[in-house]
């Protein structure tokens, strides 16, 4: 009998006793073999007819115990490459340091696509819409990758390389993400625009985060990440330093935003809608924050 | 292609199972367990009629492969009633006749006991965010809504204590 829905092709599924074999494994089979956490860009990319040199699909969450959020008042937070987005979306020390990011996990896709969708996952697949890589990039975040010649660690900042391109070379294996204390009073607001109001790709999205600066005029710095409007994640850095604060000059620095960037036409949205909504989520993301800041409270 | 001898405990009982490396949690559940209760929409997480729980959580079943459940619990819509009655979430659907021709609520089932697991006293807003993932074609959302919220009122955790 004919199947109604493609099912997936063939390969092998590989499931490696340490990291040094995973890391071996994967380098000394550059082609045909993947590393995955929770699959759900994997199954879909393969069942959709991508990746058609893929023969081995290499199981690499359940090394090493890396399925752990960890918080450390000098440090940081590291989130373990196998946590999944629900984990980071509930967890208390998440929510109390980093908000915005357990804001833009919670609008990754569906409560049970989040059981398997990791953090990691969603840094790695590298697509322009995903909605955790501005407030990772905000965050400063730096990931701990084990290659063949050992572990090292990657900065997110130049990781991004194209859709679906990272630094990462073969053999190379995200092991967690390790983010530097915010700065004191950090703001963070994630807008998100999909086909519906809950649970779709974002057609554009904006990451805001601002924070308290008693060295620029307006006495604040504000940053913004722009999801699904390039290649990579658009950036931008220390606005709204200049001059006070003003509902003008956050529309300017929206503006700005709408300017930064260079969309193109698809099936989700014309690169001109894109833009306009680049300037109203900006302009709303911007708001948000600086709400946020005034009444000092971390928005969500 | 590789092939896989597996050991998961699927609705309480533990199931011996060959799976090749490419074969879905889904297609392990439906094909080779013979529970067709768990429904194949779409194989790529968007509808949710394949939701079941993997050691408690709910999952796309269609986005799990069937040799990563090895040692692991699954527990799917057949689980729900006990003894012959019906978990309350399943009473409900029925008391509100949230169904129609039925293909999502399998799925609807699972996600919203998940949440009363999780969360007892859901607000509307916390039941619509759980349902995201469990498109429905043709009952509409409103009364799958009142009936997630009765059961709630209702129920609060199933007979079982839920499912932890
Ligand atoms: C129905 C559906 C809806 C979705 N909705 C959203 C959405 O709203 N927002 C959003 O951002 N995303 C969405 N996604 C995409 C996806 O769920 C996320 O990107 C998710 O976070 C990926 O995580 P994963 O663990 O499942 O990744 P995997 O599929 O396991 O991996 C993704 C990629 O990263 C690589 N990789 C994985 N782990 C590692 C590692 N440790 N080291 C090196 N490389 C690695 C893999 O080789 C692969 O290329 C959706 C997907 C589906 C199927
Ligand atoms: S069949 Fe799995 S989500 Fe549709
Ligand atoms: S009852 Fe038919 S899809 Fe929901």
């Amino acid at each position: 009998m004919r199947e109604a829905h493609p099912g997936l092709p063939d390969f092998d599924y590989v499931r490696p006793a340490s990291l040094e074999e995973a890391s071996r494994f994967l380098a000394e089979n550059p082609q045909s073999a993947r590393p995955f956490m929770g699959g759900t860009d994997t199954f879909v990319r393969l069942r959709d007819g991508f990746w058609k040199e893929t023969r081995y699909l290499v199981d690499v969450k359940n090394l090493d115990g890396r399925a752990e959020i960890t918080f450390d008042p000098r440090n940081g937070l590291t989130v373990g490459a196998a946590v999944n987005m629900n984990q980071v979306v509930a967890d208390p020390q998440v929510r109390a340091h980093y908000p915005l990011l357990a804001q833009a996990a919670h609008r990754v896709a569906s409560y049970q696509l989040r059981t398997r969708a990791t953090l990691i996952g969603n840094l790695c697949n590298a697509s322009p819409a995903g909605d955790t890589l501005g407030a990772c990039l905000l965050f400063g975040g730096i990931l701990r990758v084990h290659g063949v010649e050992g572990f090292r660690d990657q900065p997110l900042a130049g990781f991004f390389q194209g859709p679906g391109r990272t630094a990462l070379q073969p053999g190379d294996i995200a092991t967690s993400i390790r983010f530097p204390l915010p700065v004191p009073g950090s703001v963070g607001h994630y807008e998100k625009l999909g086909r519906n109001v809950l649970s779709d790709l974002a057609i554009v999205g904006v990451t805001a985060l601002g924070h308290p600066d008693s060295s620029t005029a307006s006495g604040h710095r504000f940053h913004l990440a722009l999801a699904s409007v390039g290649p990579v994640p658009v950036i931008l850095r220390d606005l709204l330093t200049q001059a006070p604060l003003t509902p003008e000059a956050l529309d300017e620095a929206a503006g700005r935003a709408m300017e930064a960037c260079h969309p193109i036409d698809d099936v989700r949205g014309s690169a001109r809608y894109r833009k306009f909504m680049v300037r109203n989520l900006s302009r709303r993301a911007l708001n948000r924050v600086w709400e946020g800041l005034q009444s000092g409270h971390c928005c969500e | 292609m590789a092939h896989h001898r597996i050991s998961v405990t699927v609705n309480g009982s533990v199931e011996s199972v060959d799976v090749p490396s490419n074969m879905t949690l889904l297609t392990m559940l439906r094909e080779k367990l013979g529970l067709t209760g768990t429904k194949n929409g779409c194989t790529a997480g968007e509808c949710g009629a394949c939701t079941v729980f993997l050691n408690d959580e709910p999952v796309n079943s269609c986005l799990v492969l069937a040799v990563e459940c090895d040692g692991a619990e699954v527990r799917t819509v057949e689980s729900l009633a006990r003894k012959g009655k019906l978990d309350p979430v399943q009473q409900s659907v029925i008391d509100h006749n949230a169904v129609q021709c039925g293909f999502c609520t399998p799925g609807v089932l699972i996600s919203a006991r998940a949440l009363l697991d999780r969360n007892p006293d859901p607000s509307e807003e916390e039941i619509r965010d759980a349902l995201v993932g469990n498109l429905c074609r043709c009952t509409g959302y409103v009364r799958i809504l009142d009936a997630v919220k009765d059961a709630a009122q209702v129920g609060a955790a199933s007979e079982t204590g839920g499912s932890r």
